[in-house]
C-alpha cells in the first residue's frame, strides 16, 4: 500500500497486476540471489572470466537442445557442467594458465554454438532463435519455469554452502588449504558445478548479459564495503535483487517515455544500475581499498 | 574455391591471421584472453549504435573498442582485472541491447557480426583491414621489449621504470585496433579464437619469444585457411571450424609438452 502511495508518477499503472511482470520479479530475484552468493566466491577466486564464459558456452548446449526439441535450459545446464569440468581439468594453477584454459574452452564452445545455431536457423528459417538464446527475455518467461529455477538455485546455493569453509580457505590461501588437507581439485570442481548451475539458470531466464552483470557487479560492490564473507554475500544478494527490480520497473515505465511506445530493454537498465552502484562504491571507498591492495593481491 | 569472389575472403583472412598470430602471442603470455573476448564482443554494440545513427560500422566498432580498452584499464587500476573486464563487457553489451531495441531490422546482421561472414568480404574492405593491421603489427614491434619484459617479469619491468599500467593500456589499445580491423571481416567469434588458440598451442612447443610468435602466426594461418576450405566444401559455418581447430591444436600442444616431460 505504501508503495502504491508513492504514486503512479513513479510506477506506471498495471505494474503489479501484470502477470509477466510478476514472473519477471520473482525469477529475477531468484537469479540475483543465487548470482550474489556464487558471485562473491567468483570474484574472490578471480574466476570472472569463467563465470562470464559459461553464460556464452551454455548457448552451445541451449541451441543443441533447441535443435532436438528439448527445453534449452537442460542443454544449458548439461553443457555448462561439462565445460566447467573441462576448464578445471586442463586449467593450470596459475591464473594466467587458467585464463588460457577458459579461453580455449570458450572458443571451442562458441564454435559449436555457431554450428548448432546454423542448423537451428536453417531448419526453422528464423534468426529469432539466435537472439532469444543469446539475449534471453525476462518478460516472456512462462510461470511454469519457476519450480525448475527454484530447484536449480537450491542446488547451486546448497553446493556452495556445503563447500563453504574449504572453499573460502582455498580461495584465500590455496597453500594453507592444501596443508590442511583440503583437496583443491575437489573444491575447484565443486565450485565450478555451482557456478555452472547458477550461470545456466540466470543466462536462460534473464540472458547472458544480465547473468554476468549480476554475478560480478553486486559481488564486487559488496566486497568494497566488507571483507567478511557472510555479510558480503548478503549485501551482494541485496544489491542484485534491488538492481533487478529497479531495472524491471524502469523498463516497464520506459514504455510510456517515448511517443512511439517502444520500451527499452531490461538488460540495459539492470546493467546501468549495477554499474552506477559499483562506481559509487568505488568512489566512496577508493582510498581504503587502495591501501588494502596487498591483501587483495595475496588472495590470488 | 579460388573463384574471384573467394579471393577477397582468402586475402582478408590471411591479413587477420597474421595480425592475430602476432598479437595473440602477447594475449596468451599476459593472460589477457578475457579482454580479447570482451573488446570484440562489446564493440559489436558500437556497430549497432553506428547503424542506428547511420554512421559506418567500422567507426562504431573503433569508437566502442577504444572506449572499452580505456574503460578496462581505468577500472582495472582500482579493482581486479577480470572484474574490471567483466563490468566493461556487460556495460557495452547492455548499451548494445538498448541500440538493438531501437532498430527493427538488424537480426541477420548481428548474426554475421557475431559469427563472421568472411565469405562475403567486399574488395573495398581490404584496404582498411590491411592498413589497421599494419598499425597493430607496428605497435607490437615498437612495444616489443617493454611489453615482453612487463608480461614475463612484471616486477623486474617496474624496477627498470616500465610502468605496468601504461603497458597494459597500450596493449588493450592494440587489441581494440585488432577488433576494429577484424570484426567487420571475420566476426567477433573468429577473432577471439584466432587470438587465443594458435598462440596457446605455439607456447607449448617453444619458450623462445620470437619463435613462439612466428609459430603462432603459422598456426593462425593454417587454422584460418583450413577453416575456409572446410567451410567452403561442407557449407557449415566457418566459426565452428576455427574454434574446433583451435581446441584440437591446443590439446595437441599440451599432450606434446606432457609427453616431453615424461620422457
Amino acid at each position: 500500500m505504501i508503495v502504491a502511495g508513492v504514486g503512479s508518477a513513479v510506477i506506471e499503472p498495471g505494474f503489479f497486476s501484470s502477470a509477466p511482470v510478476q514472473v519477471a520479479l520473482v525469477v529475477g530475484a531468484i537469479a540475483a540471489v543465487v548470482s550474489g552468493v556464487v558471485g562473491i566466491f567468483t570474484v574472490v577466486r578471480g574466476q570472472s572470466f569463467a563465470g562470464h564464459s559459461l553464460a556464452d558456452i551454455g548457448t552451445a548446449g541451449g541451441s543443441a537442445a533447441f535443435l532436438v526439441g528439448v527445453n534449452p535450459l537442460y542443454g544449458f545446464v548439461a553443457m555448462n557442467l561439462v565445460a566447467g569440468g573441462v576448464m578445471e581439468l586442463i586449467g593450470i594453477r596459475r591464473p594466467r594458465g587458467r585464463d588460457v584454459a577458459t579461453g580455449i574452452v570458450l572458443g571451442a564452445a562458441l564454435g559449436f554454438a555457431a554450428l548448432f545455431l546454423y542448423f537451428d536457423t536453417t531448419s526453422t528459417s528464423t534468426t529469432g532463435a539466435t537472439i532469444n538464446v543469446l539475449f534471453g527475455s525476462i518478460f516472456t518467461l512462462p510461470s511454469s519455469i519457476v519450480p525448475v529455477i527454484v530447484v536449480l538455485s537450491v542446488l547451486a546455493i546448497g553446493m556452495t554452502c556445503f563447500l563453504y569453509r574449504p572453499l573460502l580457505l582455498s580461495s584465500l590461501s590455496p597453500d594453507l588449504a592444501a596443508a590442511r588437507g583440503v583437496s583443491l581439485r575437489f573444491v575447484g570442481i565443486g565450485f565450478l558445478v555451482s557456478l555452472a548451475l547458477a550461470v545456466s539458470l540466470s543466462a536462460v531466464t534473464i540472458g547472458a548479459i544480465l547473468s554476468t552483470a549480476l554475478l560480478i557487479g553486486p559481488a564486487a560492490t559488496a566486497l568494497r564495503f566488507t571483507k567478511r564473507t557472510g555479510s558480503a554475500i548478503v549485501a551482494a544478494a541485496a544489491i542484485g535483487v534491488g538492481a533487478t527490480w529497479l531495472g524491471i520497473l524502469l523498463s516497464y515505465d520506459s514504455y510510456y517515455w517515448t511517443p512511439s511506445h517502444r520500451g527499452w530493454p531490461v538488460s540495459f537498465f539492470v546493467v546501468a544500475v549495477v554499474f552506477v552502484v559499483y562506481l559509487a562504491a568505488d568512489l566512496f571507498t577508493g582510498h581504503r581499498v587502495t591501501a588494502r591492495r596487498p591483501t587483495m593481491r595475496g588472495a590470488r | 574455391m579460388f573463384s574471384p569472389f573467394m579471393i577477397n575472403a582468402w586475402e582478408a583472412s590471411t591479413i587477420v591471421a597474421v595480425v592475430a598470430g602476432v598479437v595473440g602471442f602477447f594475449t596468451v603470455l599476459r593472460g589477457s584472453s578475457f579482454a580479447a573476448h570482451a573488446l570484440p564482443n562489446g564493440a559489436f554494440a558500437g556497430a549497432a549504435g553506428a547503424s542506428l545513427v547511420g554512421a559506418s560500422t567500422i567507426l562504431g566498432l573503433g569508437v566502442f573498442s577504444l572506449l572499452g580498452a580505456i574503460g578496462i584499464a581505468s577500472l582495472g587500476r582500482r579493482a581486479r582485472h577480470d572484474v574490471a573486464t567483466a563490468l566493461a563487457i556487460v556495460l557495452m553489451l547492455g548499451l548494445g541491447s538498448l541500440f538493438l531495441s531501437m532498430t527493427t531490422q538488424y537480426a541477420p546482421e548481428i548474426f554475421s557480426l557475431l559469427f563472421g561472414e568472411v565469405l562475403g568480404v567486399a574488395s573495398n574492405e581490404l584496404a582498411p583491414t590491411a592498413a589497421i593491421g599494419l598499425v597493430c603489427v607496428a605497435a607490437i614491434a615498437v612495444l616489443y621489449r617493454p611489453l615482453l619484459l612487463s608480461s614475463a617479469a612484471p616486477d623486474l619491468a617496474e624496477a627498470r621504470g616500465i610502468k605496468g599500467e601504461r603497458i597494459e593500456l597500450a596493449f588493450l589499445l592494440v587489441i581494440a585496433l585488432v577488433t576494429t580491423m577484424a570484426v567487420p571481416v571475420v566476426g567477433t567469434l573468429l577473432i577471439f579464437s584466432l587470438l587465443v588458440g594458435p598462440a596457446a598451442a605455439a607456447r607449448c612447443f617453444t619458450n623462445k619469444p620470437l619463435t613462439a610468435m612466428g609459430l603462432s602466426v603459422v598456426f593462425a594461418l593454417v587454422t584460418v585457411w583450413s577453416a575456409i576450405a572446410l567451410s567452403y566444401t561442407s557449407n557449415l559455418p566457418i566459426g565452428f571450424f576455427v574454434g574446433a581447430i583451435g581446441a584440437v591444436g591446443y590439446a595437441t600442444g599440451r599432450s606434446w609438452t606432457a609427453r616431453r616431460r615424461l620422457a
